[in-house]
């Protein structure tokens, strides 16, 4: 049955779990009717101050990804990456330590799941942290789909970075190429050949933001993972009640990337990151922050995008050099189209 | 589908040469002239193809056109134009636990009162597949029987004409919900309210017809016809021409695209199409009958045809009332030229991609769907 756009959601469908608005209504409607402000406010993580000064970040991702293994990474460097990420956004760069929750169907080989474990113990290391705690329960075969991880991650920070930082003359940044993790994970999923292999960006960001923090003033920040560099800048307008206004071709993607995007009929700032960051900075400190992300080996490519405006607030516009279009919030899954 | 002999490299050169913004601005220069030119207001066209329409507004060429010059989105969504009765067919095997692969955006089509994203989300099985060829590998490693519900014009027809020429697993069958584009160019050029000047041809589906198709609907319609590629370049170039033409009372076809269209086409798909379909009149959902505009499959090949191999029963979906939104849905007249998505008292209200009332707003192609998402040109 259609549901109007009012209605209560009557049945949980894909696209709600796609990062998008269809997500932030389910959220609303179910989990955030008796929630307090800190979880209301719907940043990465929670922000809870302490007694002695500073804020406790906490934060928590379930990482399901098929397949588990992909070029470039697999879910034991995402779950790793992704909690580690989500601490580094709000301000928390020295995550202090992480808990783990692993969900096993039966059958699983122990020879993957070490491998998971490794790949884990590798991104724990390159963060500067460990997994402190842990969990593990196993399913019967075909109650879920291979393994499913749950990260917790604890953080401290004395300037945590909210996404409703940004104001009008921010510059934006992006750390890197857009788009490479969605694309490496679905050619990888639907065994597409795009000519050059296609690599998932998972990694864990904390040390490029610690040296982004430390060169200049960064007002917002968000990693573009589910819904893209697209969820992430509605997610800055509408927060900090700023327009956005991106220069498409200042926008960097690889042309794998690019092409295969064209193909599929997807919008590369709609397409999935996991090592990547935007950032909304103050404008005098925008080529500071750059430098420092340009030292960084995961910040490379790092480019400003465009700008915060006092426009328009809530709304963010795409100058495509031919014309401007409006950038859509991202609402479901990305379905490829058919001619 | 990934056209083979497409490298990544190729198109990351082709983006470079199609995608100049100072080229395009001389293009915007030259069209804005030649449509003052003309000297009256508006000269309206229309393309008929949602790839058409996606280049023009992600690339927020609507922004650049001239004042005067209307450019309308005809019937070219081949999701949207899927009448409600076909998507219910597939509805209706998937509720009777017919396993179903079809494109993406067909999951979220509503029938008349359920899609197949619903009867998924109830326990049916339905899988999205990017190709036909990755439906016959999901039948194959399987013994159950698989339904392909094959949707879209030409293009993606002649993939499946392909597939069932090449030989297919016992177990796969075919839904065919395909459409075939040149009688619906006819259908609008008729339509007493349409009054439009020329047209703008689909590339890729002129990749297969050839551009010849169109010399006697040119004929015919009095109205020139220019086929144009995808690429904002492309896209700018096509609508100079056309206007050109307009301006010199020319009633021709011309060709834009050459690097992919000749006259005669593809004939080997040609010939694979019709060893395989038979254009028979049919509903475009919310605009006509389209004589000619469905295709279905020969009768030689009955023993594939998931109508005449099921018994597909319908008449349960008829217990559930269709939404009274739907009613009120205005698809068929912003498909036929007559009205915009900004014209819709649903859109981006009640209508939206999450909560889609019709078609439009749900494909990729679709006119609402498009506006949608790249804002409401000013």
């Amino acid at each position: 049955m259609i549901t109007l756009a009012n209605d209560r959601v009557a049945r949980v469908t894909m696209p709600h779990g796609a990062g998008g608005r269809a997500m932030r209504r389910l959220i609303e409607q179910v989990f955030l009717r008796d929630a307090p402000p800190a979880a209301a406010a719907m940043d990465d993580g929670a922000v809870i101050p302490l007694a002695g000064g500073g804020s406790l970040i906490v934060t928590t991702d379930a990482h399901v990804i098929q397949p588990l293994v992909f070029p470039g990474g697999d879910i034991g460097r995402l779950a790793v990456s992704g909690t580690v990420n989500d601490l580094a956004m709000m301000g928390a760069t020295e995550p202090l330590g992480l808990a783990c929750s692993v969900v096993i169907e039966e059958g699983f080989a122990v020879d993957d799941l070490e491998r998971l474990q490794r790949s884990m113990a590798e991104a724990c290391a390159e963060a500067g942290t460990s997994v402190v705690t842990g969990d593990t329960k196993v399913m019967r075969r075909g109650e879920l789909d291979g393994v499913v991880i749950t990260t917790t991650g604890v953080g401290i920070t004395w300037r945590p970075v909210r996404d409703s930082g940004a104001a009008a003359g921010d510059v934006l940044v992006v750390t890197g190429t857009i788009g490479d993790h969605g694309v490496a994970v679905m050619a990888a999923r639907h065994q597409f050949q795009f000519g050059e292999e296609l690599r998932s960006d998972v990694a864990p960001l904390n040390g490029l933001v610690r040296a982004a923090l430390a060169a200049g003033d960064v007002h917002a920040m968000k990693d573009p993972t589910r819904g893209g560099v697209a969820s992430a800048l509605h997610e800055i307008a509408a927060k900090s009640r700023v327009g956005i206004v991106i220069r498409e071709h200042a926008v960097p993607v690889r042309p794998g990337v690019r092409a295969a995007a064209d193909l599929l009929g997807i919008d590369p700032l709609f397409i999935a990151n996991e090592g990547k960051a935007v950032l909304a900075v103050r404008p005098h400190a925008a080529e500071a922050v750059l430098a420092a992300l340009h030292a960084h080996p995961y910040g490379r490519d790092a480019a400003i995008v465009g700008e915060c405006v006092s426009g328009q607030p809530g709304t963010v516009t795409v100058d495509t050099g031919f014309g401007l279009r409006r950038l859509s919030e991202p609402d479901g899954e990305l379905l490829p189209r058919i001619c | 589908m990934i056209p083979s002999g497409t490298t990544p490299r190729d198109a990351a050169a082709g983006e470079l040469k199609f995608r100049d913004p100072v080229r395009g601005a001389a293009l915007t220069a030259a069209l804005a002239k030649t449509v003052a030119g003309i000297g009256r207001s508006p000269v309206s066209v229309m393309h008929v193809c949602g790839s058409h329409e996606q280049a023009i507004a992600r690339f927020g060429l609507r922004t650049a056109f001239p004042r005067d010059l209307r450019v309308i989105m005809g019937p070219g969504c081949p999701v949207c134009i899927t009448d409600q009765p076909e998507v219910d067919e597939a509805v209706a095997l998937a509720r009777q636990g017919v396993r179903i692969a079809t494109y993406g955006d067909m999951v979220r089509v509503p029938g008349t009162a359920a899609s197949l994203a619903d009867a998924q989300a109830e326990g049916a099985r339905v899988d999205v597949v990017y190709s036909i060829d990755q439906a016959i590998a999901l039948a194959a490693a399987s013994s159950e029987p698989l339904v392909f519900f094959a949707t879209g014009f030409e293009t993606t027809a002649v993939a499946t004409a392909a597939a069932i020429l090449a030989g297919l697993p016992s177990n796969f069958f075919v839904l065919s919900a395909h459409k075939y584009i040149p009688p619906a160019m006819e259908i609008v050029a008729e339509m007493p309210d349409s009054r439009i000047e020329g047209f703008v041809a689909a590339g890729h589906a002129a990749t297969i017809t050839g551009w010849g198709v169109f010399e006697a609907f040119v004929a015919r319609h009095g109205v020139p016809v220019v086929v144009a590629g995808f690429e904002p370049l492309d896209i700018l170039a096509a609508l100079v021409r056309l206007v050109e033409l307009i301006r010199d009372g020319v009633r021709t076809v011309e060709n834009m695209f050459p690097r992919c269209v000749t006259r005669e086409g593809n004939l080997v798909a040609q010939r694979q199409l019709w060893d395989v379909f038979t254009p028979i009149g049919g509903r475009w959902r919310g605009i006509a009958h389209v004589p000619n505009g469905n295709l279905r499959l020969l009768d030689r090949w009955s023993h594939l045809d998931a109508r005449r191999r099921f018994a597909i029963d319908l008449t349960r979906l008829w217990d559930e009332a269709p939404s009274l939104l739907s009613q009120q849905c205005r698809c068929g007249d912003i498909m036929s030229g007559l009205r915009t998505p900004a014209d819709c008292a649903l859109f981006g209200a009640e209508c939206l991609p999450e909560t889609p009332v019709g078609a439009c707003m749900v494909s990729s192609e679709g006119t609402c769907r498009i506006w949608h998402e790249y804002g409401v040109p000013r």
